[in-house]
């Protein structure tokens, strides 16, 4: 059977012809498929994936292909897009292991390097803060300070905000108990106790690790694969020094001011509850909460914080310089510096109450 | 002078008065030209000129400050979405740094486009991939990811993606730029080869001379301190009797300021 093509084969009326082709073609009993491309005038890669349809219809049915008349310059294009190989069909899967076993080692292998990586960081941050204590001209203040500014300050509303209304809801809630003692004087102490032991340090550093964790680990990260680390690198300047360390600094010095400000907040937004719902004065509400707290309950809460900020910045950074390939790897770099943060963070703090119950 | 070919039809691509810039900057003032079906057309000039500013107006990514850009016949100046969207399918764009999508392997990134825009089956999809990538010359490397294949083979990627719905215009900023001599020459050759086979129009911004004299028809040249367009017409003609000593520096690669040694 021979098939007279006339005209432009491309790829606005390509779709056409395989539909009319469709139409007129016998499904069966082809001995042999001819196509005469003398009339073509055009033909893309589109027209090309015509003829390639017809060549695999007539495949089916066991039937000889073949091309014919073809003009020079549809030849040409047909010759390079290697129409004659496009028969083997092509596999577009990704790459991946064959089996478990692999995968598993694959697996094992790439947390085993994650951990050495781990642990030359955290050598290579101890080195540079060692090394920083005997030059301390070598530290970079100016991004120290930028940083203090962008962690501390620019964090403090929304971190007083949050704790007022941590301290409102506590009040509240309690009052529903202790107002059945007549114990509403006592509101004052359980909200100032619980803020500035526990939930002022941990509040903080969930915002910090959210606002400020993320940001370390995805600068870091866009760093890292535009090559801008390693110019650093290159320039003689260690990129421990030059980038984590300002950010560990920074950190360490305002999250435990930014925690003071937290328990504050949430003692004021405990006071507002009391004198307006539990008929406290303003007064005897804070020679409560003078009475009940001890400066260590407060240099406690103060001392957390602090090592929650070691750890923020410390897993944020670490995550920033694992990234590597493009965009993704960026995204996953941020989000586990952050889910690392928090569970570090959970975790330190109950070590820290089991602590404080034996040795306190 | 044959300024390119096909200059009996309509241009593809008419450009009038048109003020570019970003916000209240503004770096090209009153460029007006035309590029014709089937032509290499090179906007050309040093750095800092504008050249990228007025590829990133020509395919729509900002509106101009003033004046009109129409593409194919629809004015893409007035922001219309429709107009730019029915522009967007013809035309492709080949960015400086590939922008292939770093989590898609080759493969996937070539079919974006074509799955979006047509209805054909997984089989006919793959055979259609493969048939770009050929074109490009990166046949068996459907299955790498972007970082694992070489710059020059990203820029082949990215353009078998700019062509994957056969666009009548072709855009490419710095075609050659990282590359290679013996790459840049090879997507040269590639450029001129598309351009010779499926007669696509093609808008390349450079300023690597040897691309230049190699593939362009007609080019135009941005000045910084003129904020538009110094020169038009034939690169070699331009080389050897231009009158204007900035075109003759560009062309000849000379510096502007003569220092005398010491």
């Amino acid at each position: 059977m021979v098939l007279h093509l006339a005209g432009r084969m491309e790829a606005g009326n390509s779709a056409a012809i395989l539909k009319t082709l469709d139409r007129i073609l016998p499904k069966s009993s082809i001995t042999s498929l001819v196509l005469d491309l003398e009339g073509v005038s055009y033909l893309d890669d589109f027209g090309a994936l015509v003829l390639l349809e017809l060549k695999q219809m007539a495949a089916k049915q066991q039937a000889d292909f073949s091309l014919v008349n073809a003009k020079d310059s549809v030849s040409r294009i047909l010759t390079i897009l290697k129409f004659e190989s496009l028969d083997e069909k092509a596999s577009f899967a990704k790459k991946r292991p064959p089996n478990a076993f692999l995968r598993l080692g694959d697996a094992a292998l790439r947390h085993w390097m994650e951990l050495n990586f781990l642990v030359s960081f955290t050598g290579s941050v101890f080195l540079q803060l060692f090394y920083l204590s005997r030059h301390p001209k070598k530290l970079r203040l100016e991004d120290t300070i930028l940083c203090m500014q962008r962690t501390g300050v620019d964090a403090l509303p929304i971190v007083a905000l949050i704790s007022f209304l941590m301290g409102l809801i506590m009040a509240f809630m309690s009052s529903v108990q202790l107002q059945q003692f007549g114990a509403n004087i006592y509101v004052a102490s359980l909200v100032s106790l619980a803020m500035t032991r526990e939930l002022g340090p941990i509040m903080t550093a969930i915002i910090v690790a959210g606002r400020s964790g993320s940001a370390f680990a995805a600068e870091l990260g866009t760093m890292k694969i535009s090559e801008e680390v390693d110019a650093l690198f290159t320039m003689g300047f260690d990129p421990t020094r030059f980038l984590a360390i300002p950010k560990l600094i920074a950190a360490v010095i305002v999250v435990p001011f930014l925690t003071l400000f937290s328990d504050l907040a949430a003692i004021l937004g405990g006071l507002l509850v009391g004198v307006t719902m539990l008929d406290l004065t303003a007064t005897g509400y804070i020679s409560q909460t003078i009475w009940t707290l001890t400066l260590f309950d407060v240099f406690w809460g103060f001392g957390k914080s602090a090592v929650f900020a070691v750890l923020i910045t410390w897993i944020a950074c670490f995550r920033g310089f694992r990234a590597r390939g493009g965009a993704a790897s960026v995204g996953e770099a941020t989000t586990s510096a952050v889910v690392s943060s928090l569970f570090l963070i959970i975790l330190t703090d109950s070590i820290f109450s089991v602590i404080l119950r034996y040795w306190g | 002078m044959e300024p390119g070919r096909g200059t009996t039809s309509e241009p593809l691509i008419q450009v009038r008065d048109l003020v570019a810039g970003y916000g209240q900057e503004v770096i090209l003032e009153g460029v007006s030209f035309d590029v014709f079906e089937g032509e290499i057309f090179v906007v050309l000039g040093g750095s800092g000129c504008g050249k990228s500013t007025l590829l990133k107006h020509l395919v729509g990514l900002y509106p101009p400050l003033s004046g009109r850009i129409l593409i194919d016949g629809e004015d893409i100046s007035r922001r219309d979405p429709a107009a730019l969207q029915k522009v967007l399918k013809r035309i492709g764009v080949l960015y400086q740094s590939s922008a292939l999508l770093g989590s898609m392997t080759i493969a996937e990134n070539v079919a974006l486009p074509i799955a979006e825009y047509t209805d054909l089956d997984p089989t006919a999809l793959g055979s259609l991939v493969r048939m770009k990538l050929n074109l490009v010359g990166l046949e068996g490397y459907e299955n790498h990811l972007p970082s694992e294949i070489s710059g020059g083979m990203k820029k082949r990627a990215g353009l078998a993606r700019a062509m994957a719905l056969n666009p009548k215009i072709l855009f490419f900023d710095e075609p050659s730029s990282g590359l290679d001599p013996v790459t840049s020459a090879g997507i040269d050759n590639l450029i001129i080869h598309l351009n010779r086979s499926l007669g696509t129009s093609m808008v390349i911004v450079t300023h690597e001379l040897q691309s230049i004299f190699a593939v362009a028809h007609r080019v135009i040249m941005l000045d910084k301190r003129t904020k538009g367009i110094i020169a038009e017409g034939d690169p070699k003609h331009l080389r050897d009797h231009s009158k204007d000593p900035a075109v003759r520096h560009f062309f000849n690669r000379e510096p502007e300021n003569h220092f005398s040694p010491v």
